[in-house]
């Protein structure tokens, strides 16, 4: 290639993947001066992504002061239920709401909401192209310089990672290894067309408010899996997400467990009459902190779900990707500044992900999702149907008396499950209370 | 169910766009397919892309059909898995 050309094809900072991730780190580099191409190769932002759910104010107004009011929103978050699915169609649910917190997280059509993110990202300067499918990074001395894509090779000093969970292209720098079936969370999910008035009937809310609704148990009995409710404006979402392991050793066919959280009354008599506008799927990272990758190398920083960066246990991800695309255009402005873009300056990206609130967490939870895990069957199969038959006998008036109901309850309770695999359980539990409080 | 609301993975797949790339970027190892007992890619794909024919020993890609989650790639080390080219492939607008 000419010298000419080669100026032509050439900027300060490359970002491939226009999700939260690459959008916020993006924004964040144009907004320091910095000359930036924001590649996607789906035909707009958003058409490649689903999620299972919501998006947090903290993170979006970090980025998108004016998100607020101008952002597309389809409802804030006033209802937070975990709801338990028993086998014999009842179910219990926890519901918890707090007046003075009620924008704290929204839901939003990643279709739409990607699509604001990067609009606002073009009026900041930054060069956005969609269409664009990078096949591979050009490594220079052990430098990345560059993106080859299906038609030019296009040079810049900083490449940041954002191309999603299967990020081909850390792979490419074996940045990461092979993901494993366990490392990974297959989502599927349906949006279910319903007037924005039946919604708010059905879930007892009042315009433009929203419930996140998480479901343990019932058709997830024994497997790491929690299904997922979420309202849009006249929509429900209805999904879940199930390690992708336990799908392939009990050989369970992703939309034949859809079909069976719908069937639940609690689900069936939710989406009663709707209409499907759109069923979706996407992998979602949940390997935790002994999963994420090598975080930068000469030229390059990884951000977002390609750095493997979710707590799934509180179901973030979007924080994680918008705050991480932040940190890692900080890192590269300061590389700038010290005209150095060698592993030895971005390795300042890593430093201040483990100042943040994201690493400090993933390390907190690193071994939760190990032990959910192992102990799935009861935490996320057996409690969950003990507490549906504890409720029943509590709310059942049949002229029985009370006193043998509850005995009978008891006496199973310790009959279906063993004493060791109490004991296991038990410490199981105080495995996860102190490995969070520690 | 109310029909509204289809039971049947092609039914629900029938309400996606696409933008259908005329090349093939998925590619399982038809050898190793030969020998695999799970045919793991014929379950977890949440689009049905992969069946298998016993009597014709043959799997059959609709790559059409994929969502590019990369369920498969991860379930199964032989196939080859790619994004379909710039701009192609499945379009969400409301997930």
């Amino acid at each position: 290639m000419s010298e000419n050309t080669e100026n032509q094809n050439k900027t300060d900072i490359i970002v491939v993947g226009a999700g939260p991730a690459g959008v916020s780190a993006a924004i964040t580099a144009a907004r320091g001066g910095k000359k930036v191409v924001l590649v996607e190769r789906g035909s707009f932002a958003g058409a490649k992504n689903m999620y299972g759910g919501v998006i947090y104010s903290h993170a979006a107004k970090e980025i998108f002061p004016n998100f607020l009011e101008e952002a597309p929103i389809e409802r804030f978050v006033k209802n937070h239920s975990f709801v338990l699915l028993s086998d014999d169609n009842s179910s219990t649910t926890i519901n918890y709401q707090n007046p003075s917190n009620q924008k704290d997280s929204f839901v939003a059509i990643r279709a739409k909401w990607d699509k604001w993110c990067v609009e606002q990202a073009e009026k900041e300067g930054v060069y956005f192209a969609p269409n664009t499918l990078v096949k591979e990074l050009i490594v220079d001395n052990g430098k990345v310089v560059g993106i080859k894509t299906d038609i030019e090779e296009y040079y810049a000093d900083i490449v940041i990672i954002a191309d999603g969970v299967n990020s081909l292209l850390a792979k490419q720098l074996k940045l990461r290894n092979d993901l494993k079936p366990k490392n990974v969370v297959l989502g599927v999910k349906e949006v279910i067309k319903l007037s924005p008035d039946i919604i708010e009937k059905r879930l007892g809310l009042l315009p433009n408010q929203g419930s996140a609704i998480e479901i343990l148990g019932g058709p997830f009995a024994g497997m790491f899996a929690l299904g997922f409710i979420y309202t849009n404006k006249d929509s429900l979402v209805v999904g879940f997400g199930a390690s992708l392991e336990d799908l392939k050793n009990k050989k369970i066919k992703p939309y034949d467990l859809l079909e069976e959280i719908k069937k639940h009354p609690f689900v069936a008599n939710l989406i009663e009459n709707g209409e499907l506008l759109e069923y979706s799927a996407h992998l979602i990272p949940e390997g935790g902190y002994d999963s994420i990758p090598t975080l930068y190398t000469n030229g390059a920083m990884v951000i977002g779900d390609a750095a493997m960066l979710v707590n799934n246990v509180h179901f973030e991800g979007t924080n994680f990707a918008m705050i991480s695309g932040k940190l890692a255009a900080e890192t590269a402005l300061d590389a700038f500044e010290n005209n150095d873009f060698s592993s030895n300056q971005l390795c300042l990206y890593k430093k201040k992900l483990l100042n943040s609130f994201i690493l400090k967490d993933l390390k907190t939870y690193k071994d939760v999702v190990k032990i959910l895990t192992q102990r799935s069957s009861s935490f996320m199969g057996y409690y969950p149907q003990k507490i549906n038959e504890f409720f029943n006998i509590f709310t059942t008036a049949d002229g029985q008396p009370k006193k043998t109901k509850f005995r009978n309850f008891a006496k199973n309770f310790f009959k279906k499950r063993s004493l060791s695999e109490l004991f296991y359980d038990a410490i199981a539990g105080i495995k996860l209370i102190f490995g969070i409080l520690k | 169910m109310d029909k509204k609301i289809p039971e049947k993975i092609e039914d629900k797949l029938f309400k996606l766009k696409y933008i259908t790339d005329n090349q093939c970027h998925l590619n399982p190892d038809s050898l190793k397919c030969l020998q695999c007992q799970e045919k793991t890619c014929t379950i977890i794909c949440p689009a049905n892309v992969y069946s298998y024919n016993e009597t014709e020993k043959k799997l059959t890609v609709s790559y059409e059909k994929c969502l590019e989650c990369g369920a498969c790639r991860i379930a199964c080390k032989h196939i080859d898995w790619v994004y379909p080219k710039s701009g192609k492939g499945v379009i969400f607008k409301r997930s």
